[in-house]
C-alpha cells in the first residue's frame, strides 16, 4: 500500500445501465489496495448502487433459481468493498450526494455509506493526492 | 511539464466526438507533457489490430503517449491481438497514475 | 486549486431536475470556496442561448412548477465570478446566434483547449 496517499473518485451512473458502474468499482477495489483513504462522492443516479432493498432474481431465460444465479447486486459488491477496506486497513468514505438520495428515495442504504453534499466532496478532493471524475452521457 | 492520464470509455464506430478527444489528447502531447491515454470498456473495441479506427490510438502512440488498454476489458471483448503501439494493463496501472503527483485524469 | 469543469452533455434530466445537475453542482463548488471555472463543450454550448423555454409541461394534472431556466444559470454563475467558456467551433457549427448568446461567456477555440487546460490543477468532464 502506498502509505498516505488519498484517492478521490465522483460517479454518477445509476447501476444496472452501463458499464461504467463495474468500472468504477473495479478502480476502487484496487485503490483500497494502494491509498490510505479513497473517498467516493456518488451523485446522481450512482446513490442507487448502496440501496438495501436491491435483490437478486432468478432468471427465467437461464432456467436457474434466485440460488443458482447468484445474481449480482451492487449492495453486495460495494459491501465487499468495506470488507476489503476493513482488511487492508484503508478508510472508505462512500458519500451518497443527499439530494440525489432524497428524489431517488434511496435512503435505505446498507451500513457504511454516509448522506453528504459537494461540499463534502471539495473537502475530500483538498485532501486527495488523486481525483478521478468518472462522467455520465 | 505536467502529467495527463486521459481515460477513453467511448468508442469511435458510437461515439461523434471520440476522435475530438483523440486530437485534445495528441495537443496536450505536442506541449511536451507526460501523456497517457488509458482505453477502458468499449474504447478497447478500436484497439483490436486491423479496426478501422485503431490508427487513431496506433499515431498517439508514435507521437509519445502511452497507450495502454484494460485487460479486463480486452478480454471481455476477445481482444486478442492489439494494434501497434498499445500495451494491455490492469486497472490497477490507472489508480497509481491517478495517484502520481500533480496528475490530472481527464476521463471520456 | 483552480478547477476546470468541461459540460459537454447537454438537457439530460433537466425537466425533472428543474436544474442542469452538472451546472448546479459546479456552482455549488462555488459557494463551498472551489475555483471553478465552466467549459462548455459539444451541445452544452446551446446552455448559451438565450430564451430557451422548457415551459408548460404537465402530467396529467402534475404542472412542471419550475421549468430549468439554463442561460440564467449561467448568468448566474458568471455573476459568482465563475468565468465560462465555450468552445467556437461547437458555436458555429451549432449556428447559435451571436447577438443571442448569454453575456460574458468567453469564446475558446479546440484548438486552444490543451494550452487552457494547463491552467488548471483539475480538469473535469461530467
Amino acid at each position: 500500500m502506498t502509505i498516505g496517499k488519498n484517492l478521490t473518485v465522483a460517479i454518477m451512473d445509476p447501476p444496472y445501465e452501463s458499464a461504467t458502474t463495474a468500472t468504477a468499482l473495479r478502480i476502487i477495489d484496487a485503490a483500497l489496495r494502494q491509498a490510505q483513504v479513497v473517498t467516493v462522492f456518488a451523485y446522481e443516479g450512482a446513490v442507487s448502487m448502496t440501496m438495501k432493498a436491491q435483490q437478486p432474481h432468478a432468471n427465467p431465460v437461464k432456467g436457474t433459481t434466485v440460488e443458482q444465479e447468484e445474481h449480482p447486486t451492487t449492495k453486495d459488491w460495494i459491501a465487499g468493498l468495506f470488507a476489503l477496506a476493513r482488511q487492508t486497513g484503508a478508510k472508505l468514505d462512500w458519500i451518497n450526494c443527499g439530494l440525489c438520495v432524497d428524489e431517488r428515495g434511496a435512503g435505505e442504504t446498507i451500513d457504511g455509506p454516509r448522506r453528504g453534499s459537494p461540499k463534502d466532496f471539495f473537502e475530500a478532493v483538498k485532501l486527495s493526492d488523486g481525483v478521478i471524475v468518472i462522467p455520465t452521457h | 511539464m505536467a502529467r495527463f492520464v486521459f481515460v477513453e470509455s467511448r468508442d469511435p464506430y458510437e461515439c461523434a466526438d471520440c476522435a475530438r478527444f483523440l486530437d485534445l489528447v495528441g495537443g496536450v502531447r505536442r506541449r511536451s507533457h507526460e501523456v497517457t491515454l488509458f482505453l477502458v470498456q468499449n474504447a478497447v473495441l478500436a484497439a483490436r489490430e486491423g479496426a478501422s479506427h485503431a490508427g487513431g490510438y496506433s499515431d498517439l502512440a508514435r507521437a509519445g503517449v502511452a497507450v495502454v488498454a484494460d485487460a479486463f476489458a480486452l478480454r471481455e471483448r476477445a481482444v486478442d491481438r492489439l494494434a501497434s503501439g498499445i500495451e494491455p494493463s490492469g486497472i490497477d496501472r490507472l489508480v497509481s497514475l491517478a495517484l502520481t503527483p500533480q496528475t490530472r485524469v481527464i476521463w471520456h | 486549486m483552480k478547477i476546470l469543469s468541461i459540460v459537454d452533455t447537454a438537457y439530460r434530466a433537466t425537466l425533472e431536475e428543474q436544474d442542469d445537475t452538472i451546472l448546479w453542482l459546479n456552482h455549488a463548488l462555488r459557494n463551498n470556496g472551489a475555483e471553478v471555472s465552466i467549459l462548455l463543450s459539444g451541445n452544452a454550448v446551446n446552455y448559451a442561448v438565450r430564451g430557451q423555454d422548457a415551459a408548460g409541461l404537465a402530467f396529467g394534472d402534475r404542472r412542471v412548477a419550475h421549468p430549468p431556466r439554463l442561460d440564467e444559470d449561467l448568468a448566474r454563475l458568471i455573476a459568482a465570478k465563475v468565468a465560462v467558456f465555450a468552445v467556437e467551433e461547437d458555436i458555429r457549427e451549432r449556428a447559435l446566434p451571436a447577438d443571442s448568446l448569454v453575456a460574458g461567456i468567453e469564446k475558446l477555440s479546440r484548438a486552444g483547449i490543451p494550452e487552457a487546460i494547463e491552467r488548471f490543477d483539475q480538469v473535469w468532464r461530467w
